[in-house]
């Protein structure tokens, strides 16, 4: 649909217009919406989360987490193996010491997994702000984003200034 | 929250900033420096200058300048290492597991905390470099087999340790850099000039958007998942660095424990040390306040008297078990050469907590920093108690040997000192100390229709 989608943003000063705006967009079956907050705020995430899934960070994290844990125990047997020599009457392959490392590496290989996993997942680095933006949403504004056809504008502007929005605009 | 029925633009009580006043407040720490943090920062440079001295001197003449020769191979360098690794342990205390606890104090001193703790590891990290005398071969830690492909022993717990403490330092940098970047973009858009261009740069773009939020929110929490048994892994890895020799003194399994309760004590000295010079000089009163001064006092209180706990363990352990070389280390660590330090270290880390049990000292900033110098100086003097001593008198006495610091490796430990308030004197000039959307999130969220604004 090249063109038939408009954008229109409102600034909201507080929290509880700005859900009220969310759930009147919602009643009327708006959902492509961006919503900006400068911190994040549970009565907006349980309006715009109620029928998403979890954020898929943890997966990255149990990948890497049993990487690292594989990789762990491979270095550590795989180099005793190398050098067959039984030393204190200990097996070659001896897991309890190896266990130290298979945990370090875990967390090392699970907690950098969640880092990349995050900056994917939220499409950073963004070299260009995106049109919505406004840099007082890092401040102490909120921003309603909604993406719609033309001819609903004005619906959007209506629901947007009902709520209580301090600024709309396209 | 409030009886009263507010107009609607909600009045807040000093107490209570608002949104912009975080920012606000924020930017003002990163206001240009007055003349006396360059003062403190040129001194800071030339204990660094002296430090950096001593080390060449060191590697031009050869180990025996810091003192080195047997059986006191480990003396002060390996004592101020595990020093600083402590020091590191409360930062992610504070950071990971108050968050996961969410404890809502946290909040204003985390930041901080968790720069400390990347700094205390920056400065440990240091020493085995400076330990190990020929330090352009430190890349002999890593795991790579030699030309006969003998790989490292992974049986050992030095390089459980290398392990360990490169781990902890990835993990929490990266843990302090996702923090960091919200942060950043606030400040992006608060500042102009060359600033913003860098702010820019290290935000990526970060927008506060929702789908940003959502990956964001989860991501910390994951990382705090993970950096929480981390943190209890780091500490017990280096207490085994003893606890698996079977020098008397330090074979014992409550060293794990032991280590990681002393590292915490250490650290939240070290937190308030920091924090109260900042909190005085930017101003930060109403973020930091008596509570969470109360808290901390409570923290050090009580990881001071299980440290108590443990010290009783310690010697009661070496007297039951019967052993006659526990039994005479022990008695010749509390009555002999090194006795002054041992009841220096029993003084400071049992005595000088017990004033906590008064609110009115927990929330003293005077009584406070005294404590938490004195805390300071004697949980170094522990480790230097575990290392030094148990090392002078083990099972013959042909190997015993009293170790005596030089003006070279005291001056390097002094220069770790610097090291590390340069790092963080330049770390609170360039970057939030105070965590911009962690405070927000505490505080009372704006509202405008206060009837039902139920806060929770």
């Amino acid at each position: 649909m090249p063109g038939t989608t408009e954008t229109i943003l409102g600034v909201f000063a507080h929290v509880d217009t700005t859900v009220r705006a969310l759930e009147n967009l919602r009643a009327k079956g708006y959902h492509d919406l961006s919503v900006y907050t400068p911190v994040p705020v549970h009565e907006i995430e349980d309006v715009l989360e109620r029928d998403r899934p979890v954020s898929p960070v943890r997966l990255f994290t149990l990948v890497g987490g049993l990487t690292g844990t594989a990789s762990g125990f491979l270095l550590t047997i795989w180099t005793a193996m190398q050098w067959n020599l039984v030393t204190g009457g200990k097996p070659v392959a001896s897991i309890p010491p190896f266990v130290v490392i298979a945990f370090e590496l875990t967390i090392l290989f699970g907690g950098l997994a969640t880092a990349i996993g995050m900056i994917l997942l939220a499409r950073l680095p963004r070299l260009k702000p995106s049109a919505t933006f406004d840099p007082r949403f890092t401040n102490d504004r909120f921003g309603v984003a909604v993406h719609c056809p033309p001819d609903r504008a004005a619906s959007v502007r209506e629901i947007l200034r009902g709520a209580g929005a301090e600024e709309v605009r396209t | 929250m409030s009886v009263t029925a507010s107009p609607p633009p909600r009045v807040d009580t000093p107490s209570e900033p608002t949104f912009a006043d975080v920012n606000r407040d924020v930017l003002h720490t990163l206001a240009p420096p007055s003349s006396l943090y360059f003062f403190w920062m040129s001194v800071v440079a030339l204990i660094l200058m002296a430090g950096i001295l001593a080390w060449t001197w060191q590697i031009w003449i050869g180990m025996g300048a810091a003192g080195k020769r047997t059986p006191q191979m480990w003396a002060m360098y390996i004592t101020t290492f595990v020093f600083w690794i402590g020091i590191g342990h409360a930062g992610t205390l504070i950071s990971a597991v108050l968050y996961l606890f969410r404890a809502r104090w946290r909040t204003s001193i985390y930041r901080a905390a968790e720069a400390m703790t990347i700094f205390a590891v920056m400065t440990a990290g240091l020493f085995p470099l400076i330990h190990a005398g020929r330090m352009w071969f430190a890349y002999f830690l890593l795991p790579y087999p030699n030309q006969r492909y003998l790989w490292p022993n992974f049986r050992s717990p030095l390089v459980w340790d290398v392990f360990a403490i490169s781990t902890y330092l990835s993990i929490s940098t990266v843990f302090f850099i996702i923090g960091l970047v919200p942060d950043i973009a606030a400040l992006r858009d608060a500042s102009g000039g060359w600033r913003r261009r860098i702010y820019a740069m290290l935000a990526m773009g970060w927008e506060g958007e929702h789908a940003q939020w959502r990956h964001y929110r989860r991501a910390y929490g994951l990382l705090a998942a993970l950096a929480t048994p981390l943190v209890l892994s780091v500490h017990s890895v280096v207490s085994w660095d003893f606890a698996m020799a079977l020098v008397p003194g330090w074979h014992s399994t409550l060293f794990a424990p032991f280590f990681v309760d002393g590292a915490i004590f250490s650290g939240f000295a070290m937190v308030v040390v920091l924090v109260l010079p900042m909190r005085h000089f930017f101003r930060l009163h109403p973020y930091i306040q008596d509570k969470h001064l109360d808290a901390m006092g409570r923290l050090i209180l009580v990881t001071g008297l299980v440290l108590t706990y443990f010290y009783a363990c310690e010697a009661f352990t070496a007297w039951y078990s019967g052993d006659h070389f526990e039994r005479a280390s022990l008695f010749w660590k509390s009555t002999s050469t090194y006795a002054w330090a041992i009841w220096l270290m029993y003084f400071c880390n049992c005595v000088s907590p017990l004033i906590f049990f008064r609110r009115r000292m927990r929330t003293s900033p005077v009584a406070l920093y005294v404590v938490s110098v004195l805390v300071l100086i004697g949980m170094w003097f522990e480790r230097f108690n575990i290392i030094v001593p148990s090392l002078a008198h083990d099972f013959y006495p042909y190997t015993w040997g009293i170790y005596v610091p030089t003006i070279t490796d005291t001056t390097i430990i002094i220069g770790s000192f610097a090291w590390f308030f340069i790092l963080f004197l330049g770390f609170i000039k360039l970057m939030p100390s105070l965590s911009i959307v962690e405070v927000k999130e505490t505080i009372p969220h704006p509202v405008k229709d206060t009837a039902h604004a139920g806060h929770h």
